[in-house]
């Protein structure tokens, strides 16, 4: 038999309710009286389940989960590394946990001093100046190394600069970030090794140029050969060049950024520095800069005082806030417990592994599927599923048919100047039993699609629900739970402790 | 330390399989002259022994660890239920991804969905996003979403709002696209917003309960709004929301706020939790991700992530904002919270704020020096005028134990004897007898 699975509001009912609370130990008073003129809504209709019900609910929703901890999860360019387990501990010790951000800065100082480390330790890996812990997420990174870039461009008396230059293997969050500090994307191709030429760009700079945005390994886990001309001529035509760190995991230990001629990154600490990453989200995205931008960042800023560590905001260049407090310190504290306990040989350890088992996968799959830039990778590659087509079978059901083998597919066309992509991420803490039988896997879907395509078309067959229609969720747009009987009245549930 | 499971020997296998001789070779593409030869300088490696050594003296030394907080101002001490760190912690939730293979994860897409139900439920609006970074950053999201829709360009603050959204907007927005319009006695007065209002504004913005803890006047706002043409934004507390009308009623177009009250710890400020929620007409420009109600081949009900034309993955520049991720554990654990404390438990943990609150402030308005700044209905926090620098009530509250509220000096300096003070359920009339006696101890001598 099998139950369809019910969701909070269809459970329960009347009657049913989780943990109590203390009794009111204050004088009870009505809160028309204590709210005098405030208009009090009549009904709430939010669940009624049970603690034991509410438990079992989401214990069966997880299992319906793909996840790091139960299996190979290679998304290419989100960097699916193992989440150590010290670093959830770490994070919800108590004085981390219950720390205010709005508490004077005497009451704070252990929580200032991990901010404070972090943002050292990720100049020292980066090679940059400064670093602001403040951004979110790496969206919003971008928009912070952009609005830098801004008030850089306007110091200097050159607010004309409003183009940002883009390689066209560039994340969607690239255009999208420069549009809203109010600047206009010019997209360059890449050259015929997917990386950019110099030719090409010496073209697109121009006394308008405001930045060249880059991703280095770029989408194609590529790094650019010739990044130190390219950064070069940006920065003699007045820009400043910027670095989409989405792809750092391929360089830490081995490469810091900002001995390529970068002017400003964001870091995902999300995909190097190993933080969970929650269903999507939270992540983090620390912007560092070098010299010259470090007026501008974010308030408050770190400094020491007569032995104290306090967050000022006395920097009259800022760009201001960017977040409504100090940022995702929750996520910061993962980051920096993960860099202690990985020292410098380990972090070096990462890079080296991330990059050998990248390399490994793709020579192990070059045969089966297209590989269209056949060079060493870094961190991640590419593939085409364009040669499946003749048997009327498309990247998408590859990445379908390989949930069947407990792994998650990879991410799938993007970048979106390689037809049908698979763009393949492995990363560091793969070992090599796991990377075969990927590799088994994706042979075998590549057989099957030559022998049996309908099997792939089909798939996934093993999973909880099979193939979802996507038409239908955009056509009918239900975006939440509609009550199909009508209401109760207010008197049948109302109890006599909240009014 | 490492997280790498390999040898030497399956290493030199795997090169071979490459079909290189050394490591190095596949590192042909950088610039010798940039290639480090040793790593990065940094500290470390140490054991978890080591780690927990270290943060755990590190966090032992922020006072939150051992002290009563009265601290509010956005981000609130309020209980969570065990269940609710159980069942979020799992792997299962805490190590996937966004759910761009709904097949394998359907977990994640049946919670974005009840979170998205719940929310619209608590706002009174139609949808609901996923959830946004914070607060703050929903309100900016709510501003830009409103300028897009009416093709307008200013944005108007009404009322007393959280000084640092306030300065969010100003990063993001033109800050001469920007007017606050301050408010009276605490509260915003209709005839102070109505002078601000003209045929360039695109939305109103209030913050209800305000950033003093009390309860604006919703619909005449929302009045004002519409008839100048602009759009009416609510940024919420969702707990008040148990008990207040939600602002969808009295016909906002946009709530937004701060959802960390819901099963979230402080945790310095973040993770938040912003929520976004408007009426259906809206959707279409709505920042963030939305999971739908669809069926699978065999028709079964399930969900899916949808109108992924709004975001910047499909659209790059056209995209209705840059937002990529949201911020999906921190709306899990509201959304557990939510089910856990259900319409009854929400209900009560918000009337005991307000009666703890209440009797709080009025102890304490009875205290020689102290007094309310505001005569206006509040919800769980108010602002105390202190005898004293409210800088030294702090202090004083740290040697006792005790974190007395947020120093309101830190935002204007004529604020500087403000305590904002906030009462959760989770304040017991002990606590508060304790908080008293810290105001009784820093005032002594000045009368």
């Amino acid at each position: 038999m099998n139950l369809e699975r019910r969701l909070l509001n269809e459970q329960g009912g009347p009657g049913h309710r989780g943990p109590g609370l203390p009794a009111c130990d204050v004088p009870p008073r009505p809160l028309a009286e204590l709210l005098p003129g405030a208009r009090l809504r009549d009904e709430l209709r939010l669940p009624q389940v049970s603690e034991p019900e509410v438990v079992r609910h989401f214990i069966e929703l997880s299992a319906l989960n793909h996840h790091v901890d139960k299996g190979l999860y290679p998304l290419g360019s989100c960097t699916m590394k193992h989440n150590p387990k010290i670093n959830d501990e770490v994070a919800s010790l108590p004085g981390f946990a219950l720390a205010h951000p709005l508490a004077d800065d005497e009451s704070i100082q252990g929580a200032i001093r991990v901010m404070h480390d972090l943002q050292r330790a990720l100049a020292e890996i980066t090679g940059f100046a400064a670093v602001t812990t403040q951004p979110a997420a790496g969206a919003q990174g971008e928009l912070t190394g952009l609005l830098l870039i801004r008030a850089w461009h306007r110091s200097r008396g050159e607010a004309s600069r409003r183009t940002v230059i883009v390689p066209d293997s560039a994340h969607g969050t690239n255009p999208a970030s420069v549009r809203l500090v109010g600047y206009e994307t010019m997209t360059i191709a890449s050259g015929s090794h997917g990386t950019v030429d110099p030719e090409a760009l010496r073209g697109a700079l121009s006394a308008e140029t405001a930045a060249l945005m880059l991703t280095v390994p770029n989408t194609l886990g590529l790094f650019e050969p010739r990044i130190l001309e390219v950064a070069r001529l940006a920065h003699e035509a007045g820009a400043q060049v910027y670095l989409d760190g989405a792809n750092l995991n391929a360089l830490v230990g081995h490469v810091r950024p900002g001995d390529l001629g970068f002017d400003v990154m964001h870091i995902n600490l999300h995909k190097t520095f190993s933080t969970p990453h929650g269903g999507g989200g939270p992540g983090a995205g620390p912007v560092a800069v070098a010299r010259h931008l470090e007026p501008f960042l974010p308030v408050p800023v770190i400094v020491e005082r007569d032995g104290l560590l306090r967050l000022s905001s006395d920097r009259p260049g800022s760009i201001g806030r960017v977040h409504g407090f100090h940022g995702n310190f929750g996520i910061l504290v993962r980051a920096l417990t993960y860099i202690l306990t990985l020292g410098p040989q380990g972090l070096r350890g990462v890079s080296r592994n991330a990059i050998l088992n990248a390399n490994y996968l793709m020579r192990r799959l070059a045969g089966t599927y297209e590989l269209p830039h056949p060079e060493h990778c870094m961190h991640e590659f590419v593939l085409s599923g364009r040669g499946l087509k003749r048997y009327g079978v498309k990247t998408l059901d590859v990445a379908k048919r390989l949930l069947d083998f407990g792994v998650h597919a990879p991410t799938v066309y993007f970048p979106l100047i390689v037809e049908e992509a698979l763009m393949i991420e492995p990363t560091e803490t793969e070992t090599l039993d796991r990377l075969d039988h990927f590799a088994a896997a994706m042979k075998r879907i590549a057989a099957e699609a030559r022998e049996s395509p309908q099997l792939l078309l089909d798939a996934p067959h093993g999973t909880p629900l099979q193939r979802l229609d996507e038409g239908r969720a955009a056509r009918e747009l239900v975006l939440r739970w509609q009550d199909p009987a009508p209401a109760p009245s207010p008197s049948a549930e109302t109890s006599s402790t909240w009014r | 330390m490492s997280y790498v499971g390999r040898t030497v020997e399956e290493e030199r296998r795997m090169l071979e399989a490459i079909g290189v001789d050394r490591f190095e070779d596949l590192l042909a593409a950088i610039p010798r002259e940039v290639l480090l030869e040793q790593p990065p300088p940094i500290e470390g490696p140490l054991s978890e022994i080591e780690i927990r050594r270290r943060f755990g003296r590190l966090a032992r030394s922020n006072d939150a660890d051992h002290s009563v907080s009265f601290l509010g101002g956005g981000v609130y001490d309020h209980y969570i239920p065990a269940a609710v760190n159980a069942l979020a912690m799992r792997s299962e939730f805490a190590t996937a991804y966004t759910p761009y293979q709904a097949e394998v994860a359907q977990g994640t897409l049946t919670a974005i969905f009840e979170f998205q139900s719940m929310v619209a439920e608590l706002t009174g609006m139609e949808v609901a996003n996923a959830s946004l970074y914070d607060g703050a950053t929903a309100a900016v999201e709510a501003a830009l979403l409103s300028r897009a829709h009416t093709g307008r360009r200013r944005v108007v603050v009404a009322g007393a709002f959280h000084p640092h959204t306030i300065e969010v907007l100003r990063t993001y927005l033109d800050p001469g696209d920007l007017t606050v319009v301050a408010d009276r006695g605490g509260q915003c007065a209709p005839e102070d917003l109505k002078p601000a209002l003209g045929p360039e504004v695109a939305c109103v913005l209030y913050q209800h309960p305000n950033f003093f803890g009390l309860i604006e006047t919703p619909h005449a706002m929302h009045t004002l709004a519409h008839e100048a043409g602009a759009l009416a934004v609510a940024c919420c507390d969702p707990i008040a929301l148990a008990l207040l009308e939600p602002p969808g009623t009295s016909g906002a177009d946009i709530v937004v706020g701060e959802g960390q009250s819901l099963g979230n710890p402080p945790s310095f400020g973040g993770p938040m939790l912003g929520f976004f929620a408007c009426r259906q007409a809206l959707v279409r420009r709505m920042p963030g991700r939305l999971a739908a109600q669809t069926v699978d081949r065999q028709g079964r009900r399930g969900f899916v992530l949808t109108l992924q034309t709004r975001e910047q993955h499909i659209r790059r520049e056209k995209a209705t904002s840059n937002i990529c991720t949201n911020q999906g554990l921190i709306a899990l654990r509201a959304t557990i919270y939510l089910a856990l404390m259900g319409r009854e438990g929400l209900r009560e943990v918000a009337a005991l704020c307000v009666r703890k609150s209440h009797h709080a402030a009025e102890r304490a308005a009875a205290l020689a020096g102290y007094r309310l700044v505001h005569g206006g209905p509040f919800f769980r926090e108010f602002v105390l005028e202190c005898p004293v620098d409210a800088a030294r009530v702090c202090g004083q509250g740290r040697r006792d134990g005790v974190l007395p509220g947020v120093d309101l000096g830190r935002f204007r300096p004529e604020w500087r004897r403000w305590l904002l003070v906030a009462v959760t359920e989770q304040r017991s009339v002990e606590e508060i007898d304790a908080w008293l006696r810290v105001l009784e101890r820093a005032g002594e001598g000045v009368r």
